[in-house]
C-alpha cells in the first residue's frame, strides 16, 4: 500500500471506481482506493440495479440520461472485455390515483423538454407490451424504452479495471478507522493497514458515508436504511419492461438471464446498517407481485438478500466538499438510485475535484441545502 | 488440441478463465466469484468451492489461509411465490 497519495477514495462501489477511473483518465497520478471489504461488497453488490430516466426533476432526469448514455457505451469507453449486459426493456409506471396520472403527465412534459422520450400510455396500449399483467385499479402508464438494467458486478469492475491500468492503486479488505485533520486540512488517512498521507478524500463510502464523516467531526444529513430483495429462479424470457409503482410501492424486473429480482420500501423503515433478510419482506412481496404479474406465481424464489439504502432528507445525493475540512469530498446519499447516477457520479466528482466547471451543474446538491432550506423534492421514489 | 480444466460445472468456467482474471489484477475469491458466476450456479459451489480457492492461491502464490474465503451459503430458498404468499408466519 502507497504511504502517500494525491487523494484517498474511501469505499470500491460503483461511485469511488467511476471516480477514480475519471481522476485518472484526467491525468491525476497516486489515487489510492480503500474498501473494507471487497469490489462491490456495499450497496452496489446487492442493488436491483435498475437505471431510469423517468424522473420528476430536472436535476434527475439530467443525470439519469447522461448516466444512460454512458453505460450504452461503457463496454468501449473503458475497453471492457466482457458484457456489462445493459439491456434496455423499458420501465413501465403504474399510475394508480388521479394524482399519480397528473404527477406523470407533469414528468412526461419536463422528460421530453430535455429529450428523454417518454409517454403516458394507456391500459390497451401497456396490454400490448406486457399482455399478461393484471391492470386492476390502474387508471395509466408511463413508459421509456430507454430505461433499463445493467450487470451491477461487471459495470463496477469495467471502472476497476481501466482504473488499475491507469494505476490507480485498489485496497480490499482494508477498513479506514480514522482521518487526521490539522488547522482545518486533511493530513491523512488511517487504516488498518497503515497510514497514508493525503490531502484530499473523498468519502464514496455508501451505508458508512455518515461514519466517515464523523472521523472529521462532521454529522452528515444521512440516514441509512435496510432494504430488502429477492430472486426467482430463471424461466424463458417473458417480461420485458420493469414494472414499478410509487404508491403502490414495488419493483419488479425480468433479468437478460431469465431470472425475476423485485423488492418494495418498508414503510417508515428505521435508521440501521443491519442486512439481515426478513421473512415478512419475502411473503409481501410475493403477494404484491403475483398481485400485478400473475404468472410469477408458478416462479420459485431462489435467494433473497438486503443491502443499504443512504437517504438524505430529500432523497437526492450529496455531491461537493464539506465547509471547514479542507480537501474533503462527498459522493453519498444516493438515496437508493446511486447505481444508476454511478456513471455520470464519476465524470461530475472528477471535475469538480480537479477545480473544473461540472458539465451539469452539481452546486445545488451540496451538502449546504439542507441548512439553506433549499431541498429539491423529487416526486417519483420507491 | 489443447486440453481445458474445468473448475465449475454449472457454469462451464476453466482452470486458464480463472488465471487470466488474476493476471488482470482479481485476486479476491468473491470478486472472481461475481466475475465468472463460478460457485454461483445450481450446485452452489458445493463441487467448484475448493477447487476454485486451490487455482486462486497457486496462482497467486498466496496461502489458502491468507485467501478471503466466502462464507459457504447454502442454496436457500426454493419456493413457489404462490406458497409464499399464502404462506404461513411459523414457516421459515
Ligand atoms: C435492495 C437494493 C436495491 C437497489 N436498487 C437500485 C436500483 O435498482 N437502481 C439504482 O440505481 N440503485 C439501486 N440501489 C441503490 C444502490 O445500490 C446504491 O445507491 C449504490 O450502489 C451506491 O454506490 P456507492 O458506490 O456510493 O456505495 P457502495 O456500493 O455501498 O460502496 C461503498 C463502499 O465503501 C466501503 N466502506 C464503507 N466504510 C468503509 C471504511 N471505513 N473503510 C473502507 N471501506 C469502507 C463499503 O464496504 C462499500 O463497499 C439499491 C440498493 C439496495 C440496497
Amino acid at each position: 500500500m502507497k504511504s502517500s497519495a494525491e487523494i484517498v477514495i474511501i469505499g470500491a462501489g460503483i461511485s469511488g471506481l467511476a471516480t477514480a477511473y475519471n481522476l485518472a483518465v484526467r491525468g491525476m497520478k497516486d489515487i489510492v482506493v480503500i474498501e473494507k471489504g471487497y469490489i462491490t461488497s456495499g450497496s452496489t453488490g446487492r442493488c436491483g440495479a435498475g437505471v431510469r430516466q423517468q424522473w420528476g426533476t430536472e436535476m434527475n432526469c439530467r443525470l439519469s440520461k447522461a448516466s444512460c448514455e454512458i453505460l450504452e457505451n461503457l463496454e468501449e469507453i473503458l475497453d471492457y472485455k466482457r458484457s456489462i449486459e445493459f439491456k434496455q426493456g423499458g420501465y413501465l409506471l403504474f399510475a394508480t390515483t388521479e394524482k399519480e396520472v397528473e404527477q406523470f403527465e407533469k414528468n412526461v412534459t419536463l422528460q421530453n423538454s430535455l429529450g428523454i422520450n417518454s409517454s403516458m400510455l394507456s391500459i390497451d396500449e401497456a396490454l400490448e407490451i406486457v399482455p399478461d399483467m393484471n391492470t386492476e385499479g390502474v387508471m395509466a402508464f408511463a413508459f421509456h424504452q430507454k430505461d433499463g438494467h445493467a450487470n451491477p458486478f461487471h459495470t463496477t469492475f469495467a471502472y476497476a479495471e481501466a482504473a488499475r491500468r491507469l494505476g490507480v492503486e485498489i485496497n480490499t479488505y482494508t477498513t479506514v478507522t480514522g482521518i487526521k485533520v490539522e488547522n482545518g486540512r486533511i493530513e491523512s488517512v488511517i487504516t488498518d493497514k497503515g497510514e497514508i498521507k493525503t490531502h484530499r478524500i473523498l468519502n464514496a463510502a455508501g451505508g458508512f458515508a455518515k461514519d466517515i464523516g464523523r472521523m472529521v467531526g462532521v454529522e452528515l444529513p444521512l440516514k441509512p436504511e435496510r432494504h430488502e430483495i429477492l430472486v426467482t429462479e430463471p424461466v424463458e424470457p417473458i417480461l420485458g419492461p420493469m414494472l414499478m409503482s410509487f404508491s403502490w410501492n414495488f419493483y419488479i424486473q425480468q433479468e437478460p438471464n431469465g431470472t425475476f429480482i423485485m423488492g418494495y420500501g418498508e414503510p417508515n423503515n428505521p435508521e440501521s446498517q443491519k442486512i439481515d433478510s426478513s421473512w415478512h419482506f419475502a411473503q409481501e412481496m410475493a403477494r404484491k407481485a403475483i398481485g400485478v404479474y400473475p404468472p410469477l406465481s408458478r416462479v420459485r424464489v431462489v435467494r433473497q438478500w438486503a443491502g443499504l439504502y443512504m437517504m438524505t432528507p430529500d432523497s437526492q445525493p450529496i455531491y461537493g466538499s464539506i465547509p471547514g475540512v479542507d480537501g474533503f469530498y462527498i459522493a453519498a446519499g444516493f438515496s437508493g438510485h446511486g447505481f444508476m447516477f454511478g456513471p455520470i457520479t464519476g465524470v461530475l466528482m472528477a471535475e469538480y475535484i480537479l477545480g473544473e466547471e461540472p458539465e451539469i451543474p452539481i452546486n445545488m446538491l451540496d451538502v449546504g441545502r439542507f441548512e439553506r432550506g433549499e431541498l429539491i423534492y423529487e416526486p417519483s421514489v420507491v | 488440441m489443447e486440453e481445458k480444466t474445468v473448475v465449475c460445472r454449472c457454469e462451464d468456467i476453466t482452470v486458464e478463465e480463472i488465471e487470466e482474471l488474476i493476471d488482470l489484477g482479481y485476486d479476491e475469491i468473491e470478486e472472481i466469484k461475481r466475475i465468472t458466476r463460478c460457485s454461483m450456479g445450481p450446485c452452489q459451489g458445493r463441487t467448484c468451492r475448493n477447487l476454485l480457492i486451490q487455482v486462486v492461491a497457486s496462482k497467486t502464490g498466496k496461502k489458502i489461509d491468507e485467501l478471503h474465503i466466502p462464507t459457504y451459503r447454502p442454496p436457500a430458498k426454493n419456493i413457489k411465490m404462490t406458497a409464499l404468499a399464502g404462506g404461513d408466519e411459523d414457516e421459515k
